[in-house]
């Protein structure tokens, strides 16, 4: 079993290893494990430098907990002089003039980052299928996919390659991958995290995430990622808390609902039935388990497909091939450059979206389409302030299946759109949520979604973590 | 509702995105599918409910009034496919 | 058949900030291309606009001088459209919720009619970069260095009816701006510009008729002519039986006619929607209180003062509030006389502004300060100095010689009041002009002016003219 974070840190405090090494062992597994595309770059200059400072930062007292772990970073994430595409063609060549808020972060700890992952092109995907540089293959069966759009993030840490790696999740792209890939995958709250220099796919649902083989070593990354960041002004101005002290805390008074509407037809039986297991397990750690009703949880899917589209019909505006990225060849007038550029540069599924929230912001459609979602959405999040009143935190399948085939959806866009109906009402309402290895089903990791309220994340991780302690599920891994 | 390839044009034209004409009824197909999923909020009673546009209830934070930017023209005109004598080039737009 | 034109203007005042609206970019105009276009103003990917707090009080005092209500909350949103000038493919703007509602503004006519223009809005909003569409032969270039800068958007009800109304508004936001230290008013620079939506009916009609909008004329002169072409061109057009077309227009000042320009957005739909990026902009009654507390006497109630309480001439009054600048400079010199308004005020319109013209300053570069020219008026008031002479020492001072006493001292300009040397000067120029004392003597007594001319030119200008007119009259009767 590769090492936990904490592991890591005690072997690099006391010289059995350094950080020079681990970073080049982590560059040998990602190449050794190319196949699995879950790269987009890989920076071996980059992060030899990284680790050298982080071996002399691990050489004085209180270096810091990330110092000298090798980690990835989603390739949405501004790295600057190193190229960032955002698995898209729009994007193929760029090479940011700036660093995002959470690469600084993770930098100003000393972990080091051994390259850029792949996912959905601008994160719009449940399959990493659409991304311009291939699809990424699920380490566990290399026939299926890994999930989506933190699809290369989850493959990586799943396949070992590296400890972590930095996710964004805007309808489940942190937690639905990690389900699949038998990893944990922590979804902060709206706001918690920076997203300067996260390069924008919908806004008001965009989060920072993280993906790892643990709770704990989620806890160590997130704790070096959050914090207010004034060049965000959707970033919260609040105080962190001392995640590493809130693990500890046990289960026995927390309650526990099972939200009925996550256990729906769509749902396979054999991931209910994993669900339903390590349900039972939290009562054996002492939780109570309450059953919930979040009522207008149907209307999630629809409220996200206008809100994500219509938002990201305008984030995508700026790529017109003017200022950086694609620009077609020889454009003849304006109107030419504009959309050979942008018809070259977007994919599919992408195209596709911004027709989708063009339609929804335009006039005469507004009101039915975007305001309507708007108002759902209130709905919706009202749903989970109503059910905190009862319960600590809320339980469900992380997403209805396990991995699916690739190319098994890609003809159809609404069945995979179904594959984020346990999500995305968490990032309408802008909650922390979790999603940890409950078990499997045929043979493929089933993931546990848990549900917290605002600013919550150290009860929510707390309770991922006493799992863990209590159960194995976490340290099972595929083999190469 | 059914979208028609004179709307699926429409929209293009305001995205600027091309859409091929043989690809259009495609992608008209598409979008009815995708819009009639957004329709499923038409028969919700939401009527009355206050729209929410931001996930936490945060009221806007400010900076200061100061210069905090340097002068980075020569970097950030470097990622342009077109600058020429420090200004970002496009086809000759007319008046 | 007799025509009504209906005008509403849409004033983009560009608040004087140090920064950007949302960049730390700096707003110093005249910079090479693109040197102030920050990371967000060329939308880089993953950029986040983070708003500058000085346009809130600026917006709040400029809501509080029209008697609006300034929104509690309001919300940016973003306009959508493509344009090379227009980096992220939006302009974030306020939409349904502005800042400002609901003002009011009275103009002075030049006619002495007041006319009260609602103010029906007034929205923050940043601007576009600049498109220089002569830079190269087959490519349009761009320059970023504008795109962000902070606007406040002024939109009057479509209420006023000629050409010379709607300049007459223009000029009193424009004072009224510049009076509350929000806009620095610079129209050659564009960081006062105006676009005005210009329609006409039949006389008696009420409903409005189809308008055009004539975008960024920058001068109030301009203002006027394009108004009053595009009035002309209506009216034309509809006795010829066409119809007018809701488009945006252009005024060419050199052919002094407008044209249709091409339109931004064929189908002109913007998909407002509120911008994810930033939570509502609340104000609470801390922050209004704050600017109501700063906010300066405005322009109207200081007219009225001079005219009511200092007795100034509506014309004097009214010419010292056009800005706030010479209205301060008249109340410091005023104040360090110790009275005598009307003297201030001759001064500070005549010798000041002819010699500020000329010069080509405005008046807080002035070369002779307010208390300076208080204390040349004082010598003029104690009789050391004739006005006639003050006129000259003011040129001195302008030119740098130092103060009004140092001058005089120096150049020995101190009236003569000493009646023996004014006799002896009366004398002599009797006993000059014999030839000229006759005729007066016969009756041409406009001759006494040319003795007073003699008299003085013995003097070196620096006799008492009252005195000297005094001695003349008697001397010349006998």
């Amino acid at each position: 079993m590769a090492s936990s974070i904490a592991q890591l840190a005690q072997d690099l405090r006391a010289r059995k290893i350094s950080a020079a090494e681990l970073a080049q062992a982590a560059l040998a597994r990602a190449g050794a494990r190319s196949e699995l595309n879950a790269f987009i770059t890989l920076d071996e200059a980059t992060a030899l430098v990284a680790a050298q400072r982080a071996d002399a930062a691990l050489a004085t007292a209180n270096a810091p907990a990330l110092a000298g772990i090798p980690f990835a970073h989603k390739d949405i994430f501004c790295t600057n002089g190193i190229r960032t595409t955002c698995a898209s063609r729009m994007l193929e060549n760029f090479v940011p003039p700036y660093d995002a808020g959470v690469v600084e972060r993770l930098r100003d700890v000393h972990a080091v980052s051994i390259g850029k992952t792949n996912m959905d092109e601008f994160a719009m995907g449940s399959s990493n299928e659409n991304s311009h540089f291939g699809a990424v293959k699920n380490p566990w069966d290399a026939t299926r996919v890994p999930g989506g759009s933190s699809g290369g993030s989850a493959a990586a840490v799943a396949a070992g390659i590296v400890p972590f790696a930095t996710g964004t999740d805007t309808g489940g792209s942190v937690r639905q991958p990690a389900a699949f890939c038998g990893i944990t995958g922590l979804k902060p709250t709206y706001g918690r995290v920076s997203r300067w220099g996260m390069i924008a796919y919908a806004s008001s649902l965009d989060c920072a995430g993280v993906l790892a083989r643990s709770a704990q070593d989620c806890m160590y990354a997130l704790s070096a990622m959050a914090g207010h960041d004034p060049r965000d002004a959707t970033s919260v101005a609040r105080g962190l808390d001392n995640y590493d002290a809130a693990l500890s805390s046990k289960l026995s008074n927390m309650k526990i609902g099972v939200a009925r509407e996550y256990f729906g037809a769509g749902v396979d039986a054999g991931v209910a039935a994993a669900v339903r297991d390590a349900l039972a397990q939290y009562e054996r750690l002492g939780a109570t388990l309450v059953d919930i009703s979040l009522p207008n949880a149907h209307l999630a899917i629809p409220a996200y497909y206008v809100i994500a589209p219509a938002e990201a019909s305008s984030n995508l505006a700026r790529y017109d091939g003017v200022r950086y990225g694609h620009r077609c060849a020889d454009p003849q007038t304006l109107e030419d450059l504009y959309t050979r550029s942008r018809g070259e540069g977007f994919g599919a599924e992408v195209r596709r979206r911004i027709l989708v929230g063009t339609y929804a912001l335009s006039a005469g459609y507004y009101d039915a389409y975007y305001l309507r979602a708007q108002r759902a959405r209130r709905v919706i999040a009202n749903d989970f302030s109503e059910a905190f009143k009862q319960v600590d935190l809320i339980a469900g399948p992380t997403a209805p299946t396990v991995a699916f085939k690739l190319g098994e959806k890609t003809a159809d866009p609404l069945a995979m759109y179904a594959a984020d109906v346990n999500t995305v009402a968490v990032n309408l309402a802008g909650l922390p949520a979790i999603s940890i290895p409950a078990g499997f089903s045929d043979g493929l990791p089933v993931g546990l979604q848990l549900i917290a309220p605002a600013f919550a994340e150290g009860p929510l991780l707390a309770a991922a973590h006493q799992f863990q302690l209590a159960t194995d599920w976490h340290t099972r891994s595929p083999g190469a | 509702m059914s979208i028609d390839t004179a709307t699926v044009a429409r929209i293009a034209r305001l995205a600027r995105l091309p859409v091929d004409a043989n690809a259009a009824p495609q992608i008209a197909d598409e979008l009815t599918r995708v819009l009639d999923l957004a329709g499923q909020l038409a028969n919700a009673p939401l009527d009355g409910v206050v729209p929410m546009a931001h996930p936490q209830a945060q009221t806007l934070a400010w900076r200061a009034d100061a210069v905090a930017e340097p002068d980075r023209a020569n970097d950030l005109l470097a990622l342009a496919p077109d600058a020429r004598s420090g200004l970002y080039a496009v086809p000759k737009v007319l008046g | 058949m007799s025509w009504q034109p209906v005008i509403g203007l849409e004033i983009h005042a560009q608040l004087s900030t140090a920064s950007k609206l949302f960049s730390g970019a700096s707003t110093a105009y005249g910079a090479e291309p693109n040197t102030q276009a920050a990371l967000l103003d060329v939308a880089m990917p993953g950029t986040l606009p983070v708003p500058n707090r000085a346009v809130l009080d600026k917006a709040i005092a400029f809501g509080l001088a029209v008697d609006a209500t300034i929104a509690r909350q309001s919300v940016f949103a973003r306009k959508n459209y493509f344009y090379p000038d227009l980096p992220k493919g939006y302009q974030i703007s306020q939409y349904e919720l502005p800042i400002v509602a609901d003002g009011k503004l009275a103009v002075r006519l030049d006619d002495g009619r007041t006319l009260e223009v609602e103010i029906q809005r007034a929205h923050l909003e940043e601007d576009a970069g600049k498109s220089l569409h002569d830079a190269f032969h087959a490519a349009t270039g761009l320059d970023f260095n504008r795109a962000g800068v902070p606007l406040l958007e002024i939109v009057s009800a479509p209420v006023l009816h000629s050409a010379q109304d709607a300049v007459a508004y223009l000029r009193t936001v424009h004072t009224l701006v510049r009076w509350l230290g929000v806009c620095d008013g610079n129209m050659a620079e564009g960081s006062f510009r105006c676009d005005a939506n210009v329609s006409v009916r039949p006389a008696g009609e009420t409903k409005l008729g189809t308008r055009t909008e004539i975008k960024n004329v920058n001068s109030f002169r301009f203002v006027e002519k394009a108004i009053e072409y595009e009035i002309e061109r209506q009216v034309r057009a509809l006795e010829n039986g066409e119809t007018i077309v809701q488009e945006t227009r252009l005024y060419d000042a050199a052919a002094h006619r407008t044209f249709t320009m091409r339109s931004k957005e064929d189908a002109d739909d913007y998909r407002y929607f509120p911008d994810p990026d930033l939570p509502p902009l609340v104000v609470t009654d801390v922050d209004i209180d704050a600017v109501r507390a700063a906010l300066p006497e405005l322009p109207d109630a200081r007219r009225r003062r001079y005219v009511e309480a200092l007795g100034l001439p509506e014309a004097d009054a009214t010419q010292l509030c056009a800005d706030r600048a010479t209205a301060d400079y008249f109340e410091v010199a005023m104040s360090a006389l110790g009275g005598d308004a009307k003297t201030c005020a001759n001064w500070v319109l005549g010798e000041l502004a002819a010699a500020l013209n000329a010069a080509n300053l405005v008046v807080e570069q002035s070369r002779v300060s307010a208390p300076a020219l208080a204390r040349l008026l004082a010598r003029v008031r104690e009789g050391a100095i004739s006005g006639k002479i003050a006129k000259d020492v003011f040129a001195a001072m302008w030119a740098g010689e130092g103060d009004a006493d140092a001058i005089i001292e120096r150049r020995g300009l101190t009236q003569i009041s000493d009646t023996g040397a004014l006799a002896a000067a009366v004398d002599a120029v009797v006993a000059e002009f014999p030839a000229q004392l006759a005729d007066y003597r016969a009756g041409n007594e406009k001759l006494l002016q040319f003795f007073v001319g003699q008299a003085m030119k013995r003097l070196r200008g620096q006799g008492n003219p009252q005195q000297l007119n005094a001695l003349l009259r008697e001397r010349l009767k006998i």
